[in-house]
């Protein structure tokens, strides 16, 4: 009888290697504590894994409480934005390899939104000043079949269509940690991407939202968020192209 | 069927200021235009005193007072005096926007920028254009050695 056996597959052909690595997580639990506190994790960990691997590992097999968004888990959901030896990175897109392994990574919430527990903020103020800039087209006519737009149009705005909400930019801005009244990177960033889109006639709205006190003015051009954007968005740079067609327009 | 109308979307988030004079942009094209300006007028300041002809040693107060005897450098150091200060109250003025969240803090912060830049303002203004070197009947041994020169 030719049953298909695992014994019949080489054995561990060749061992592929581990390495134990050490994640110190800031922990806060809104029932139990009053302040976050740091906990560390010791996991074996394979090169090919990412920092999401080794929370999910944590979670299934350490501690089962620990608390975190993911969803696709590939980079695209944007769910699981978190300070990584403090950076904003995705979890999901980050290989633990690549970090100094040598020392504990240090895992925590983005900050400047409220935390929720242990690596989940509340991200409602974020997705409020997202849809105070109006991210959809806005348009008087009705085509019959689609809305022409020339290769050359649609480049105008590319590198604003990659967003996919993570919030890693506006976490990273420090006027938005110390003014919870400032837009943020990303709420520019969707506004610019229709700002600049031919097929649509709300770019004056926009702009006019923009040009506020807490508006397009209060970047300070750090460029953290550049720096953030796990998509590779030239952040800073899309909001300077808002400021000058505010000057240009308004 | 009848046709479902959506109402448009609110069309600006402060309606009531709309298409005022708006501060904060102003505010970010003066910084970026006096900052151009001032690179050149510092670098000029710095070099008439401290590279050109004597160098630092020409510095005194007769260096000084012939330089205000001269309207060219009267405007210089008026645009300077006032290119710059507004420059760096308005920085001040961003800085306690980003920083002081008490509103009360950050209202008594600005009012007190706004009195210290007015105060200097105005009284550097005012020793530029009244400069005198050698005010007339002032004993004499108070004044410097070149006023008796002149007279």
């Amino acid at each position: 009888m030719s049953t298909p056996t695992i014994a019949n597959v080489p054995a561990a052909a060749e061992e592929i290697p581990t390495f134990t690595v050490t994640l110190i997580i800031r922990r806060f639990d809104p029932e139990v504590d009053s302040e976050p506190r740091w906990e560390d994790f010791d996991v074996e960990m394979y090169p090919t894994d990412r920092i999401l691997d080794a929370l999910h590992k944590i979670k299934w097999e350490q501690d089962g409480s620990l608390t975190f968004r993911r969803s696709c888990a590939h980079g695209v959901c944007g769910s699981d934005a978190m300070r990584i030896n403090g950076r904003n990175r995705l979890a999901c897109k980050t290989l633990i390899k690549d970090l100094d392994i040598s020392k504990p990574i240090y895992v925590e919430a983005i900050k400047g939104l409220p935390l929720e527990k242990d690596l989940i903020v509340n991200m409602d103020p974020f997705f409020e000043s997202f849809a105070a800039v109006q991210p959809f087209l806005i348009s008087s006519s009705k085509p019959d079949k689609e809305r022409k737009q020339s290769p050359a149009e649609r480049a105008r705005f590319d590198d604003t269509t990659k967003c996919i909400l993570c919030a890693a930019c506006t976490s990273s801005c420090p006027i938005f940690w110390t003014d919870g009244q400032y837009f943020g990177p990303a709420a520019i960033v969707n506004a610019h991407r229709f700002i600049f889109d031919s097929r649509d006639e709300g770019s004056q709205v926009r702009l006019d939202i923009l040009n506020d006190k807490e508006g397009v003015w209060r970047c300070r051009t750090t460029f953290n968020c550049t720096e953030a954007c796990p998509r590779g968005i030239q952040v800073t740079q899309a909001i300077a192209e808002v400021k000058q067609a505010i000057m240009r327009g308004a | 069927m009848a046709s479902v109308t959506i109402d448009a979307p609110r069309s600006s988030r402060s309606n009531g200021s709309k298409r005022s004079v708006n501060l904060e942009k102003w505010g970010w094209i003066y910084m970026r235009a006096s900052g151009v300006v001032l690179v050149a007028l510092i670098f000029g300041h710095l070099f008439v005193n401290l590279v050109s002809g004597d160098g630092v040693q020409a510095i005194d107060f007769a260096f000084v007072a012939g330089k205000w005897a001269d309207p060219f450098w009267v405007v210089w150091d008026t645009a300077l005096l006032w290119l710059a200060l507004i420059h760096g109250a308005n920085g001040m003025r961003t800085i306690v926007n980003d920083y002081a969240t008490n509103a009360l803090l950050r209202k008594t912060f600005t009012g007190a920028l706004a009195v210290s830049t007015a105060v200097l303002l105005i009284l550097g203004t005012l020793v530029i254009f009244t400069f005198d070197p050698c005010p007339a009947g002032t004993a004499a041994d108070l004044l410097p050695s070149f006023c008796a020169a002149g007279q």
